[in-house]
């Protein structure tokens, strides 16, 4: 069990360009999955390699429990890495792939048997121990390198991508395999992803990096509910947003004035996000507009509108038999329900409060 | 697909194509290896053999009696040629992998100009560059010397070594050797355990062609070694003219390396070994 503390850790490659990770600060949580997500080139991966020592950070420190351990060399951190492409030593057996990090600590043949035996159980591979690497599918070879690097017995397991050269229906089964082996031993594990979904489903907490800057660091359903910036909301995908002034708990917009008692800001010019799951055809009340319904899809397990209110033009997924009580050019109440609402900073020099209705 | 007959079993046109071709294979090599080997052969054991006689009238086996005999310093020249082509091949492994490692690895600053300056001795010819650095081997005290003669074999062999292992080492994942010590291995046993037997395929091809290249070495030999080295390309020129039956003898015996060089790494050359693909790209 072992806490991970990134401080400032800034990697800069070469001084023309800007850093690949930027004053990271993250607390890694003991025993705990943590998910480092981003889109590709935002150093996610440059993260991980300092934390396992195959990479020199330009500035800042991490430490194991609090002692700074950038002095200790890749070898001893107790940091093991699994790559994306797995990266099994093709002249070794399945055996000898396994037993590696035991056999580069001393220990007895005897013993690195019977271990290794106890992983492939571990895995679901038993009986793999004579096989070449080139014999056994991406799936297996993925579960084989989780293996080589769980038989040490980590402080801290690093997996880039560990999902991410899986077939669907491999990847459901080593996310469960993943989740179960990390519950069980209690190790401290930080995965790489693009993925926002595979994030959510499997880590505990994730952080958001865009640029090598941590964006916000939070648990799995916050980036969904109250993501602290429009680019946070906009890469968790399918939100929509809609400009307008923020104050005393409400948001003034083009097409009307809502209540909105959760913001991530005091007050200003703000975009108010509300998820298309979220918002209710047909309800009138307080927070409610009217609306036009342009079009609509049938989906089976749920239905897709296309709404415009005003000059704006909206997305509303409802139970699939709400497409038998509107048609498309219907005038519908919509309603936004206040708790469902979450108010992000808007950019002021672009939208001038009242500019919009003035003009 | 399924309308045409059946083929018949075994032999399809595809197996007879790769048996044909292993066939001519193995004619080619006899024809062009072992072929020309016959009349050395024959003349190391003939007494009399004159124009138009197929076979030598009367053989004997003086010549091998010459080679074994300890007057012409056979043993001496074998043993000589031997010692500086495995100082040789120290040399090129010890400095060619390091160096191949970085042109096929790193990019830098001026890798291009490197690239040229490594191939340089195979485009200046090698007589050119060894007048001129036998000035300063004299002065140097280097010339006559074995490891004078052995440095200067460096020049054909050195390129070779380095350009195989670029090779070698532009197939090879770095990122190996970071695994390997993210699991617990030292710089020391990642390189052992993880580096070598990667790219060892390539370092034995290397190691093998350049103990051939410094094994036939006659002219740099000659120029660098002053008379004082005798290699058996030295011995050999000397008897070439003079005793063919000798010559031919010498030659049996000059000859055998090479083979066992060809034996040895035929291993590594076939196949899809990453050697292969460091010799092309020389």
């Amino acid at each position: 069990m072992t806490q991970v503390t990134l401080s400032g850790l800034t990697k800069q490659f070469d001084q023309k360009s800007p850093p690949a990770v930027d004053q990271l600060d993250l607390e890694i949580e003991s025993g705990k999955l943590t998910a480092l997500l981003g889109p590709s080139g935002c150093g996610k991966t440059t993260t991980m390699k300092m934390i396992a020592g195959l990479l020199r950070p330009t500035f800042g420190d991490i430490l194991f429990d609090g002692n700074s351990i950038l002095s200790i060399k890749p070898e001893e951190r107790g940091a093991v890495m699994v790559f994306q492409n797995y990266l099994l030593f093709p002249y070794m057996s399945i055996a000898d792939n396994i037993g590696f990090g035991l056999k580069m600590r001393k220990v007895s043949r005897k013993e690195i048997r019977s271990r290794v035996a106890d992983m492939l159980d571990l895995v679901q591979l038993p009986g793999f121990e004579d096989r070449r690497p080139k014999q056994l599918s991406g799936g297996q070879q993925q579960r084989i390198a989780l293996a080589r690097a769980l038989i040490v017995e980590p402080n801290v397991l690093l997996l880039d991508e560990p999902l991410s050269n899986l077939d669907a229906h491999l990847r459901d089964e080593m996310r469960v395999l993943i989740r179960r082996i990390q519950t069980d031993m209690g190790i401290t594990t930080v995965f790489v992803t693009h993925d926002q979904e595979e994030a959510v489903v499997l880590a505990d907490k994730v952080a958001l990096l865009f640029d090598g800057r941590l964006q916000q660091f939070d648990v799995p359903d916050a980036f969904y509910e109250t993501p602290k910036t429009r680019e946070i909301a906009t890469f968790f995908g399918g939100t929509n947003f809609i400009s307008g002034h923020y104050q005393n708990g409400s948001i003034s917009t083009d097409i009307g004035e809502f209540r909105a008692p959760h913001s991530a800001i005091e007050s200003g010019a703000a975009v108010l996000s509300i998820r298309p799951e979220a918002v209710e055809l047909g309800t009138g009340g307080d927070n409610s507009v009217s609306g036009t319904i342009q079009s609509h899809v049938y989906a089976g397990r749920y239905a897709r509108f296309q709404v415009t209110i005003g000059d704006i033009e909206i997305e509303a997924i409802t139970e699939p038999g709400q497409v038998k009580l509107f048609g498309d050019g219907d005038t519908v109440p919509v309603r936004f329900h206040p708790d469902k609402i979450w108010v992000l900073e808007g950019d002021s020099a672009k939208q001038p409060v009242g500019a919009d209705s003035a003009g | 697909m399924t309308v045409a007959p059946a083929p018949l079993p075994h032999i399809t046109p595809h197996s007879i194509g790769r048996v044909t071709l292993r066939w001519v294979g193995i004619a080619g090599l006899l024809a062009f290896l072992v072929a020309p080997m016959i009349p050395l052969f024959i003349w190391s054991i003939s007494f009399r053999w004159f124009y138009p006689d197929i076979l030598p009238s009367e053989y004997s086996t003086g010549a091998w009696e010459a080679v074994i005999s300890p007057t012409n310093n056979v043993l001496g020249a074998t043993w000589q040629t031997t010692l500086i082509a495995l100082l040789v091949t120290v040399l090129s492994v010890l400095f060619g992998v390091p160096a191949g490692r970085a042109l096929g690895l790193y990019n830098f600053a001026g890798k291009r100009i490197v690239e040229i300056m490594i191939l340089a001795p195979i485009i200046v010819p090698g007589l050119a560059v060894v007048l001129g650095i036998d000035t300063m081997f004299i002065r140097y005290g280097l010339s006559g010397s074995i490891f004078g003669v052995a440095l200067v074999h460096l020049v054909p062999t050195l390129p070779y070594m380095t350009l195989v292992m670029s090779g070698v080492f532009s197939n090879y994942d770095v990122d190996y050797e970071l695994q390997a010590r993210s699991l617990g291995a030292g710089r020391w046993a990642t390189q052992r355990y993880v580096t070598l037997p990667a790219v060892f395929p390539g370092v034995v091809v290397g190691a093998l062609f350049t103990f051939l290249i410094s094994w036939s070495q006659y002219i740099l030999t000659l120029l660098i070694g002053n008379g004082q080295v005798e290699t058996l390309p030295i011995l050999l020129f000397n008897f070439a003219r003079s005793e063919p039956a000798i010559a031919g003898a010498l030659s049996v015996v000059f000859v055998l390396p090479g083979i066992l060089v060809l034996l040895l790494s035929s291993k590594y050359l076939s196949g899809d070994s990453a050697a292969v693909g460091g010799i092309g790209n020389i």
